[in-house]
């Protein structure tokens, strides 16, 4: 048992100090940037300690603009992206003929290139002076006036980027869920059949139970991921962000280190701290859910 | 209840080939009420496909299947009041024992929706049957498989069921639950009277608690009837060679006659055959080891059971490699074992013959 305990550290030592360099000390770093006053990057000098940087970024209206656009973001696209890949991956699941295009074809956005995205995206929504986007074509040929969703109001913005984030996640979403409904014994539903069971009973009562812990995997990665959105913004609205008032708090750290406004180490580690203990908080919550509610094999 | 299957026949797509794969062939067969029967086969036989058809999980492709007078070919599985129990048992593993038991009373709808007392009520009659009583918080997995298998029976149970169905229900436990759990279910059927259908690739599973037994063969049953009736008098080298362990001897024999020849041993009289070649079934208990015997075999040796003696010989005209004789261990002692051969006499009632062409069945006086 000792020197067995010994032999499994050794095999985790790579991963420990690869862990502890890029992480645990980036962490703590970040943690002393934000609370270091006045911290001037040139000279690596500050004035003292304290929780100014929060205060400051706490009141930034660009910041709470980043985090209402954030909170939005993830409290839509989640629950939405992880309801669709449930019900596309049941109706491929139920069909035989053309399953295996389907599959193909869902899951080629997760192959895409984001900004190649972004395009397309452009095509669907954007305004030019020769066109209104296919969108509001279509939107037109059912009689509503178009609206502008690349520079117009703020829902319409919103909107795309839920939309084009919804879209680029499902296709993980949909694989990881069409393996976890084939992975449920056909057994089960034979058994529940003859027991009569009705088919939304089926469903709620045997499927959901048992794939409850890939739905959960898909919604706690899908919350990290989505509280991380920035590319996305960026590949719609291009870099400046807080013009179009569609930033994210990632975009905010990060125009707070490199953007034009940039040259605030400290108000960017104050950000991601916030962004880290809002993370850390939901996903507690998530996992004291998980406890309740999802079944383990 | 009765069920009647008239002419049921199942046909599959045949994959990666054109055609069909006929799975059960006009199968017709009356399993009286209360009765438990054994439907046995090797794999491929078509035995699960029936079973199948039976509980409704499968459509035939013709023939009906009647439960009592009424017709149930058409109905879906949940109108025909069957119980099943599935040979991974198909327990919920998110469900505690009880949550299992109470799953299909749950299901009930409108008039026959059941209070909840009631429910627990015949929940628990059922644990009590197959005596997992004091089981009923924990999860399937954490069950043994002996137990597994009785909250699946009772399970399949509490909703007092027309007909039981269960597809292979020993062939997950270890040897000594296997003969525990089939005096089990012997039990319980007859407690409940309810007629009770199941599938095996077991011959003795099937023959050890039958009323009656179907043995099968590529989709066509071909013997139906009581354990001992089909062991003593099969109607043909397959189910001759499918009953009993150890399994019948077989030999390539002729008759002339009136008499039966193996190799240039006249061995048996066999009054009313005809002359010409045929297959020789020989019970391992048709043997009796005798120095003025007219049959001869190689001597291989003695292995020792301890209420009887297997002899193992070797014969040139045997289909199988060796030949196994039980015998009782006085007359297993008689034998000579440093001679290389040993003599027998053949038991004629143990003695069967099958024509050589067909494999069915001669009948001798």
């Amino acid at each position: 048992m000792e020197r067995n305990q010994k032999k499994g550290w050794l095999y985790l030592l790579p991963a420990l100090l690869f862990v502890a360099v890029f992480l645990v000390y980036p962490l703590i770093d970040v943690l002393i940037y934000s609370v270091q006053e006045g911290y001037n990057s040139a000279s690596q000098e500050f004035f003292g300690w304290g929780s100014y940087n929060y205060s400051y970024v706490l009141r930034d209206p660009y910041f709470l603009q980043a985090l209402k656009n954030t909170l939005v973001l993830v409290f839509l696209t989640v629950p939405a992206s992880t309801l669709l890949s449930l019900l596309i991956s049941l109706a491929l699941s139920s069909i035989k003929k053309l399953r295996k295009l389907f599959q193909t074809v869902y899951f080629l956005p997760y192959v895409t290139n984001t900004l190649a995205v972004g395009m397309v995206f452009m095509i669907l929504f954007d305004q030019t002076e020769y066109s209104n986007g296919l969108v509001n074509l279509i939107l037109e040929g059912v009689g509503f006036s178009p609206v502008d969703f690349i520079e117009g109001p703020y829902w319409a913005k919103m909107l795309v980027l839920c939309v084009y984030t919804v879209w680029t996640v499902m296709p993980f979403k949909i694989l990881v869920l069409t393996s976890a409904l084939a992975s449920v014994k056909e057994e089960y539903y034979s058994a529940a059949r003859i027991d009569g069971t009705s088919r939304f009973r089926i469903f709620y009562k045997i499927t959901l139970p048992m794939i409850s812990p890939m739905l959960f995997y898909l919604v706690i990665t899908g919350f990290i991921g989505a509280f991380k959105a920035y590319g996305d913004a960026v590949a719609l609205f291009g870099v400046n962000l807080n013009a179009a008032e569609m930033n994210t708090i990632v975009g905010y750290i990060y125009d707070m280190l490199y953007g034009d406004s940039g040259g605030y180490p400290s108000y960017a580690a104050a950000a991601a701290i916030v962004l880290f203990v809002i993370v850390l908080t939901v996903t507690v919550i998530n996992l004291l859910v998980r406890k309740k509610h999802v079944f383990n094999g | 209840m009765k069920v009647v299957l008239s002419e049921l026949t199942k046909h599959f797509p045949a994959p990666k080939k054109k055609g069909e794969v006929v799975a059960v062939d006009h199968f017709s067969f009356e399993i009286p009420d209360g009765s438990l029967i054994g439907l046995l086969g090797p794999s491929g036989c078509g035995k699960s496909t029936t079973l199948n058809m039976i509980c409704g999980l499968q459509k035939p492709t013709s023939g009906k299947i009647f439960f009592g007078e009424k017709d149930v070919t058409d109905l879906p599985p949940e109108k025909r009041g069957v119980g099943m129990v599935f040979q991974n048992y198909a327990l919920y593993p998110h469900l505690t024992v009880l949550d299992n038991i109470l799953f299909p009373l749950e299901n009930l709808k409108g008039k026959e929706k059941l209070k909840k007392e009631e429910k627990m009520e015949r929940a628990l009659t059922c644990a009590r049957l197959v005596q997992i009583e004091g089981l009923l918080d924990r999860r399937p997995a954490e069950l043994s498989g002996g137990q597994q298998q009785r909250v699946a029976i009772a399970r399949a149970l509490v909703k007092m069921p027309g007909v039981l169905l269960l597809d292979e229900p020993l062939s997950n436990l270890d040897a000594r639950l296997r003969l525990q759990t089939r005096e089990e279910i012997r039990r319980i059927q007859k407690e409940t009277g309810i007629t009770t259908v199941f599938v095996t690739h077991d011959q003795e599973e099937a023959m050890s608690i039958s009323d009656c037994i179907v043995v099968m063969k590529e989709g066509v049953a071909q013997q139906i009837g009581a354990p001992q009736q089909v062991y003593d008098d099969p109607a043909n080298l397959f189910v001759a060679k499918f009953l009993g362990t150890p399994p019948i001897n077989v030999f390539e024999g002729r008759v002339e006659k009136g008499r039966l020849y193996i190799g240039n041993e006249d061995v048996l009289s066999v009054s009313g055959a005809e002359d010409g070649k045929v297959f020789v079934g020989i019970r391992p208990e048709g043997f009796v080891p005798d120095e003025k015997g007219t049959f001869t075999c190689t001597l291989k040796g003695v292995e020792v059971m301890g209420r009887d003696v297997s002899i193992v010989a070797q014969h040139p005209l045997c289909g199988s490699g060796a030949i196994r004789a039980i015998v009782s261990s006085e007359q297993g002692r008689a034998v000579d074992l440093s001679s290389s051969s040993v003599r027998f006499r053949l038991k004629s009632e143990k003695v069967f013959l099958f024509d050589g062409e067909s494999q069915e069945r001669i009948r001798v006086k």
